[in-house]
């Protein structure tokens, strides 16, 4: 036996390489792509490995990890880049060769039943099937949606990078054929019951949700159930359906949904900023109906000025906000008496304010969200307390990052943005983009406090605390020691009744040394307080400060059966399956093979 | 707001559903196929010159010609044949098919199959049945004997048969053969039993003698295979129904000659496109391997091409073990070919699909765009002439050929 201490010759001889491949017009699941990265890191005398199709965002972060090259600068956004740092090019090169291995141990299917190569088929196999659920890359995403409408149902279109006339052609489609299209960069939705996309498990209930956005319909559910009551339906729309070009035209559908359905006796709208004629239309809408209800459109001005509004019509600042005004009306639906909007219940701020440890004078906060609609709020409610935020999503008239790769003084970054998910997985799937990214923040002298959100639910990872914790953990190390102290904030939105495991996330950011908000309207105004010079305080413990959460006596399971087909991501199929719900999965492949000369052929043969 | 291809395709795949195939007679090649004449040897798959045959089509060549008298061995024939005096054709040239080689030479007899629907005909030769046999390329005296006593003893009878039971409806007979586990291309056990029952009366009347009567039912009711040479003619007459249609993108010829795979589609006529067989995945009988197969070879693919065969494989999952398969890989696999047809079978159903139609009518744009080449079931030769069958298994013609004729598609038609 050699004796490990000694290093082997070729490693003196040949110091570390880094050796890349390109696979032209290569088409992955994404998940496959994130495994096969995995398993390549894990290959003896690799020091990191990347698995990322060839755009712009991912070279960018490529060389980040400093695994960039001549070679791969050169890739097309259609092109697989496979690319592993090793300890000698001997090591480097037995791992690339080991990379179709790799990619052919599939994990096992669950059954051996046909898996449907088209919707079509999907739809023999599952007639009764109303919705589709779209995740494919974005240039196709427009077509297969379009496909599912004409098949008569309605679509959940996940993907993002979809066209604004590819979205308004979509929409005049859906309407026609009276079908709800919802997306594109839908996030979430609960349909009976049943979550889509990135869905929390809460209680069945008579609070309807319209939202334009993802991570603040999950809020706004997650603050529903925390206070003992259910959600009826909870529709997305995508974030662009409020602008000027869109019109609204999901958000509309959805809420004349509502407005008919006999479960629901509540209504919510969320959404950023919308554009003020269809704010105002949107509003009329809601006016229109007799059942209350509650808006929030995120840093909106002051609404009661600008906007109509009707005794039905409530207003809420902040996501939590928002699921306590809901949570009040229903228990004083038949009342049409106002909640004030104002009146927010004391969240014992100079408590909170004490909690997180102050930064160090000049350095700055970091906020790396994997949710854009948080990331959003943290600007909003961080606007008075801290100057100039810049962002790679800005409010109006905010400061844009120059780079989204890199923070500058004050940075809240949704790295769940376009730029950083073509041919990607989302952070709340794939942690490695935020852990990569703690850690660059971690080294920066400039980074004073950190926050994180943690999104759990059906749809998300399956244990993010579990490889964000270690991250955290090792951040604030390095902070230690350089002689500084980096406090971390995590926000956890998460139900009791989620997959994960509210308390054992929150227990393993805690263990990792963050403090732990379940509320992200708290932890802003605990990041307020620190900057303001709050004093040093003691780790945040949630069962002080949560209110009492009532016990979930409400069903959290699917009262009838949901059926539904889903193309793209496996991870959704997997979380309807554990839901209850009867799916089938389409076992999508680009159009001709991703030959585009084929495809734009087939088009026109059509 | 259907395409003119879309309504091409449906007029296609509607006249190769409705063709009503009936076995009406049995002759001489040279009196009953279209063009055939005494100096043309007819072969299986797309156009083939001798210097690129492969061993099992030279063989047969090479018997066929010892069979007509015209050669005494091997360098005669190969003399004929190079010289240009014996010339060769696709059997589909001539509204004919065969089964492995599917060589036909003039004076054998070939069954005539109608399609009483529109009134084409197609042809195909017999059966022999197993072992050393002319379609895998053999040609010893063995094997010419048994031609021999095929052609003299059972072809007479057997047309006398034919005529005598006012035709036999083969749309018919394979429907019922699907129910029994046939999928009509790699296993005919039930519909050649089928054949034989329904023809056996009629040879016993016919037969000069009990003995000759009781030598015919049982070489028919021996060989597993004695209905597919019917069954592929009746494929070519439900296939040919369906060419030539403007404008249609339907698959209607998927051949093999040894060499190359070809295929033709109905809008673009008599054109073949082509490319080098793959080899087939399968079983190799015990003491051959990969190594010693031939290149996919034969007509019979046009089983596939009429939606049987492989697309048929639900039906017969018996046979799966060809491919270590299960029974539910057998559904799959018939589930996988409705993605790229066009119809579903309305005399053809399957009970383990719940009396699905089988998927016929391969639409060209679907394999591009799907990227799932048609499925083929076959049988096996070896690449030396004569050693005959050394397995079975699954082929699939490669995607190019499908590409190439989608932008020939695109560009006889202006798209």
């Amino acid at each position: 036996m050699e004796d490990p201490s000694v290093p082997d010759d070729s490693a003196i001889a040949s110091p570390a390489a880094t050796l890349a491949e390109i696979r032209a017009g290569s088409y992955y699941d994404s998940v496959v792509l994130m495994l096969l990265q995995r398993a390549l890191t894990e290959l003896p005398g690799v020091m990191d490995a990347g698995v990322v199709m060839g755009t712009a965002a991912n070279k960018e972060l490529l060389g980040q990890s400093g695994l960039l090259s001549e070679e791969i600068q050169g890739a097309a956004p259609e092109d697989l880049i496979l690319v592993v740092k090793a300890v000698s090019e001997k090591a480097g090169r037995s791992a690339l060769t080991r990379v179709d291995d790799l990619l052919a141990v599939r994990r096992p299917q669950q059954t051996d039943t046909y898996q449907p190569k088209s919707l079509s088929s999907a739809t023999r196999m599952i007639p009764e099937a109303e919705w589709i659920l779209v995740s494919v890359p974005g240039r196709y995403a427009a077509a297969v949606a379009r496909e599912a409408l004409n098949l008569g149902k309605n679509v959940f279109l996940y993907s993002d990078n979809v066209s604004l006339e590819d979205e308004i052609s979509l929409k005049e489609t859906a309407a026609n054929k009276g079908r709800l299209m919802m997306g594109p960069d839908c996030g979430t939705a609960r349909i009976d019951g049943i979550g889509l996309g990135f869905a929390n498990r809460v209680r069945k209930g008579r609070i309807g949700i319209v939202a334009a956005s993802g991570t603040g319909l999950q809020t706004v559910m997650v603050g529903i159930h925390r206070l003992g009551r259910g959600v009826s339906q909870a529709y997305g729309t995508g974030g662009r359906d409020l602008s000027a070009e869109v019109q609204a035209r999901s958000a509309k559908h959805a809420l004349a949904l509502l407005k008919e359905d006999a479960e629901t006796d509540v209504i919510v709208v969320v959404s950023k900023p919308p554009a003020a004629a269809v704010a105002r239309d949107l509003l009329a809408e809601a006016a229109s109906c007799d059942k209350p209800t509650v808006i929030n459109f995120i840093g909106y001005g002051s609404p009661q000025e600008q906007l109509p509004t009707a005794p039905s019509i409530h207003f809420a600042r902040t996501l939590d906000e928002t699921a306590e005004v809901a949570v009040r009306l229903t228990t004083s639906a038949d009342s049409q008496c106002g909640v004030e909007s104002d009146a927010l219940p004391s969240r014992a701020m100079d408590t909170l304010s004490r909690l997180v440890q102050s930064p160090q004078p000049h350095t700055f906060l970091r906020g790396l969200y994997s949710g854009g609609t948080l990331a959003y709020e943290a600007l909003f409610l961080l606007q008075d307390s801290l100057p100039s935020v810049r962002s790679n999503g800005p409010l109006p008239g905010g400061e844009f990052l120059d780079n989204p790769h890199h923070s500058q003084g004050h940075t809240v970054v949704d790295l769940g943005g376009d730029a950083f998910t073509v041919g990607r997985l989302h952070p709340m799937l794939d942690n490695d983009l935020r852990v990569r990214r703690l850690l660059q923040e971690a080294q920066d002298p400039g980074t004073g406090l950190i926050v994180l959100d943690v999104v759990l639910g059906d749809g998300a990872h399956a244990d993010p605390a579990g490889e964000l914790a270690p991250a955290i953990e090792e951040a604030v190390s390095v902070a230690t020691q350089k002689g500084r102290a980096l406090p971390v904030i995590a926000v956890v939105i998460g139900t009791d009744c989620d997959p994960q495991g509210l308390d054992r996330q929150v227990e393993q950011l805690k263990a990792a040394g963050a403090y732990v908000f379940t509320r992200h309207d708290d932890a802003m105004r605990a990041v307020a307080c620190a900057f303001a010079g709050g004093r040093e305080g003691r780790l945040h413990s949630p069962s002080e400060l949560e209110p009492g959460v009532p016990n979930a006596t409400g069903d959290v399971s699917s009262s009838s059966a949901f059926a539904a087909i889903n193309v793209g991501l496996e991870s959704f199929t997997d979380s309807l399956r554990d839901q209850g719900a009867e799916v089938v999965h389409v076992d999508w492949r680009p159009p001709a093979g991703g030959d585009e000369r084929l495809a734009s052929l087939l088009n026109r043969l059509r | 707001m259907a395409t003119s291809i879309d309504s091409a395709n449906a007029e296609a795949v509607e006249r190769i559903v409705e063709a009503r195939p009936v076995l009406i007679g049995l002759g001489r090649a040279v009196d009953l196929i279209p063009g055939m004449h005494e100096n043309l040897l007819l072969h299986a798959g797309p156009p083939i010159a001798w210097e690129e045959a492969s061993g099992p089509l030279r063989g047969a060549l090479i018997g066929a010609l010892i069979f007509e008298g015209r050669a005494r061995a091997e360098e005669e024939a190969e003399r004929l044949i190079v010289s240009g005096e014996v010339s060769l054709a696709p059997c589909h040239h001539h509204s004919s098919v065969g089964p492995m080689a599917g060589v036909i030479s003039p004076s054998m007899a070939v069954y005539e199959v109608e399609n009483k629907t529109h009134g084409n005909r197609a042809y195909s030769n017999l059966n022999e049945g197993y072992g050393k046999v002319l379609r895998y390329g053999a040609y010893s005296e063995e094997v010419q004997e048994r031609l021999r006593w095929m052609h003299e003893v059972m072809a007479p009878v057997l047309g006398a048969s034919i005529e005598a039971c006012s035709g036999l409806d083969i749309r018919a007979l394979l429907a019922e053969a699907l129910h029994m586990g046939d999928e009509g291309h790699n296993r005919n056990k039930a519909g050649s039993v089928l054949y034989t029952k329904q023809l056996a009366p009629h040879i016993v009347k016919a037969a000069p003698e009990a003995a000759t009567a009781a030598g015919i039912i049982e070489a028919l009711g021996d060989n597993a295979l004695s209905v597919l040479n019917p069954v592929m003619a009746a494929c070519k007459a439900m296939a040919d129904a369906g060419s030539e249609i403007e404008q249609s993108t339907i698959v209607t010829t998927m051949a093999r000659n040894g060499t190359e795979f070809g295929i033709r589609v109905s809008g673009l006529g008599e054109r073949w496109f082509t490319s080098p067989c793959p080899q087939p995945v399968g079983l190799y009988f015990p003491g051959f391997s990969a190594e010693d197969g031939n290149p996919d070879i034969g007509d019979s693919t046009i089983t596939e091409t009429a939606g049987l065969g492989a697309f048929a494989m639900a039906a017969a999952p018996a046979i799966v073990t060809f491919v270590s398969g299960t029974p539910q890989d057998a559904l799959n696999a018939t589930l996988e070919m409705y993605e790229i047809t066009s119809a579903e079978h309305t005399s053809f159903t399957i009970p383990q699909l719940d009396f699905r139609g089988t998927p016929v009518g391969i639409d060209l744009r679907a394999v591009v765009e799907t990227g799932i080449t048609p499925r083929v079931n076959t049988g096996i030769a070896h690449k030396e002439a004569g050693v005959g069958q050394i397995g079975a298994g699954l082929v699939r013609p490669p995607l190019e050929l499908f590409a190439e004729a989608l932008v020939t598609f695109a560009e006889e038609y202006g798209f």
